[in-house]
């Protein structure tokens, strides 16, 4: 278990070294002088001159990656030319938003993804499995900006039961929080159900057919019993590997989600940083997205080792 | 020279095979036809398309679908038909262009890891996870913020985002590839490394590179759309159904036929090149159901 840990933990290493230079290296893709183009609309030469002293803009490259990896390893990303803030503060500052965004539109996702692979599973070649199917098609080929229009166009213009945008804190007015979400979380957790109802469908197909869930209806239990206990269980180990993987796609839908229903989330973080051309904002958050999902990512394999006991050998 | 003549020969059997099983697939055929039709649209746009899509007309502001405007028209009086017929351009160039970005740049780097080994696999697999740790639209969006708004830029961002999926891809097929008897055959026949890798490797991985190029199309449409959509592809005027919907999203009340077209395009193409893509893969390898 150690062993096995210590290792995953190693590769860790290098991948976030290379991460790193990955984002610092976009700083080079700006044209002209980085100095100017870091100050934005600014042009004011203190700033510019100010912003050539801060990032060491008249070092060799090697000795600026090692400035701003340091000062990245110190929690510092830099600071918003445009809003005067540190970068890390605007991130911690919008986190929670799109952490209950994407909290919710996990939940729907598992609800709608399993259930559907795992019926499509058991009713395999009928209705059932064709309109599973259809199901995961739509969501895997929809793009979620167009389902949010459409169903801002459905529920909040025609109907007029929830609100077309805009965002309420929950510990303000937990109702109108939820009402501003669930459509937005519907729409992430959409494409999300469709990748996991294809995972769970083909893990279920294969585990149904497996020895021992026949040893289990050879021995006369309940169906329900079979497919729940003794099928799902195994059938969601890989499911969980997969599902990690999906969520970067995740994270990346909920900048568009953001945008279609104004929550200022991470993604909307992002989104107007580019329009600023705040470049540390974007360098930020694309940093701390990639760390969250390496971590992610080696959560799962890590629940992927506890819950297989033949891995522990 | 009868040896080229044999394997060009069998290579057209080859390809007549699948082109038999894929057929028989109605829904990759269904893929296949409207995939064709937004091609063909695409190129004869200045002859199919009604209007100027970029001419403006006070008369017509949000006019609702009629005889003369089949789609409707937009919030400056645009007619959305031939603005989704030229935004097709758009759109099936970004998935051509970027798709051939990532083979290009992917396929030669993940045969070289996968070929070579040791540390130079090492340190591309690190690089390639690196990429991969960067969600693809995350990605897309902080390059084409970086490289300035253009569909061009769009096109680069999205291209190169998607790469580590076929170096990922390449090099698994070709680690499978390598101790393949025929391989093992061809170097105890001494031929060079780069003559094994690229005349007997290459043709035997080209089957899953084509379906995750298929699949790889449709992301490509998706994140064009989404990247046009966030300000950062196609430049108004010029039409992409992306920035289209972005538009839309201001006149949902007024004129919601401006959401419901470019937003039906996109979903057509993207889930036409996906069951294009799944019906390939079912019809290249015969294992796979």
């Amino acid at each position: 278990m150690l062993n096995y840990l210590l290792q995953r933990l190693a590769t860790i290493v290098p991948t976030l070294f290379f991460v790193s230079i990955l984002i610092f290296g976009l700083q080079q893709l700006l044209p002209g002088d980085p100095a100017i183009a870091l100050a934005g609309e600014e042009r004011d030469p203190e700033v510019v001159a100010f912003l050539r002293a801060k990032f060491h803009l008249d070092e060799p490259l090697p000795v600026r990656y090692w400035y701003w990896a340091k000062g990245v390893l110190h929690g510092d990303l830099g600071d918003s030319v445009r809003i005067q803030k540190p970068v890390t503060e605007l991130i911690l500052e919008k986190l929670p938003v799109t952490i209950q965004l994407a909290a919710m539109a996990i939940v729907i996702a598992l609800v709608i993804g399993i259930t559907a692979g795992v019926v499509s599973a058991v009713k395999k070649d009928t209705w059932w499995d064709y309109g599973a199917n259809v199901f995961a098609l739509w969501g895997l080929s929809t793009p979620n900006f167009w389902l949010g229009i459409l169903l801002i166009l459905f529920f909040a213009v025609r109907l007029g039961w929830l609100p077309a945008s805009g965002y309420v804190s929950p510990f303000e007015d937990l109702k109108a929080n939820l009402a501003s979400m669930i459509m937005p979380a519907f729409v992430l957790g959409n494409a999300f159900a469709a990748v996991l109802m294809r995972h769970t469908r083909s893990a279920m197909l294969q585990v149904l057919s497996s020895d021992y869930v026949r040893t289990a209806r050879a021995k006369g239990l309940d169906e329900r019993v079979v497919v729940l206990k003794h099928a799902l269980r195994n059938a969601l180990i890989p499911v969980i590997t997969l599902g990690a993987l999906g969520l970067g796609e995740l994270l990346g839908g909920a900048v568009l989600t953001e945008q279609v229903f104004t929550i200022p989330g991470f993604g909307k973080l992002i989104v107007d940083a580019v329009f600023n051309r705040d470049y540390s904002v974007v360098q930020g958050v694309v940093l701390f997205t990639a760390t969250v999902y390496i971590t992610l990512n080696l959560l799962a394999d890590l629940a992927y080792f506890l819950v297989n006991p033949r891995m522990r050998h | 020279m009868a040896a080229v003549l044999f394997e060009e020969v069998k290579t057209q059997t080859g390809g007549n095979k699948t082109w038999r099983r894929l057929r028989r697939r109605r829904r990759a055929m269904f893929g296949l036809g409207v995939v064709l039709f937004f091609v063909v649209a695409a190129l004869l746009a200045p002859w199919l398309a009604p209007y100027d899509p970029v001419a403006t007309s006070w008369t017509a502001v949000r006019a609702a679908p009629s005889s003369s405007f089949w789609f409707g028209a937009d919030e400056l009086g645009r007619d959305v038909l031939s603005r989704i017929i030229w935004g097709a351009r758009a759109s099936i160039l970004a998935g051509l262009v970027s798709v051939s970005i990532s083979i290009a740049l992917g396929v030669p780097v993940g045969m070289l890891a996968g070929y070579l080994g040791r540390w130079t696999d090492a340190l591309i697999s690190r690089i390639t996870d690196a990429m991969l740790a960067c969600p693809f639209l995350i990605l897309a969006i902080a390059l084409a913020a970086f490289l300035g708004p253009s569909l061009t830029n769009a096109m680069i961002a999205i291209g190169i985002s998607a790469t580590p999926i076929f170096i990922r891809l390449t090099r698994a097929q070709v680690l499978a590839a390598k101790s393949e008897d025929y391989v093992e055959a061809a170097r105890a026949l001494g031929n060079p490394h780069w003559r094994i890798a690229l005349r007997h490797i290459l043709p035997n991985i080209v089957a899953p590179l084509i379906v995750q190029a298929t699949l790889a199309i449709a992301a490509a449409v998706i994140a064009e759309a989404s990247l046009s959509f966030l300000g950062l592809g196609q430049q108004p005027p010029a039409p992409s159904w992306g920035s289209m919907l972005n538009t839309a999203r201001n006149y949902v009340e007024q004129a919601p036929w401006m959401a419901i077209w470019p937003g039906l395009s996109i979903f057509l193409l993207v889930l036409s090149f996906n069951l294009l893509g799944d019906g390939l893969r079912d019809a290249l390898d015969p294992r796979h159901k």
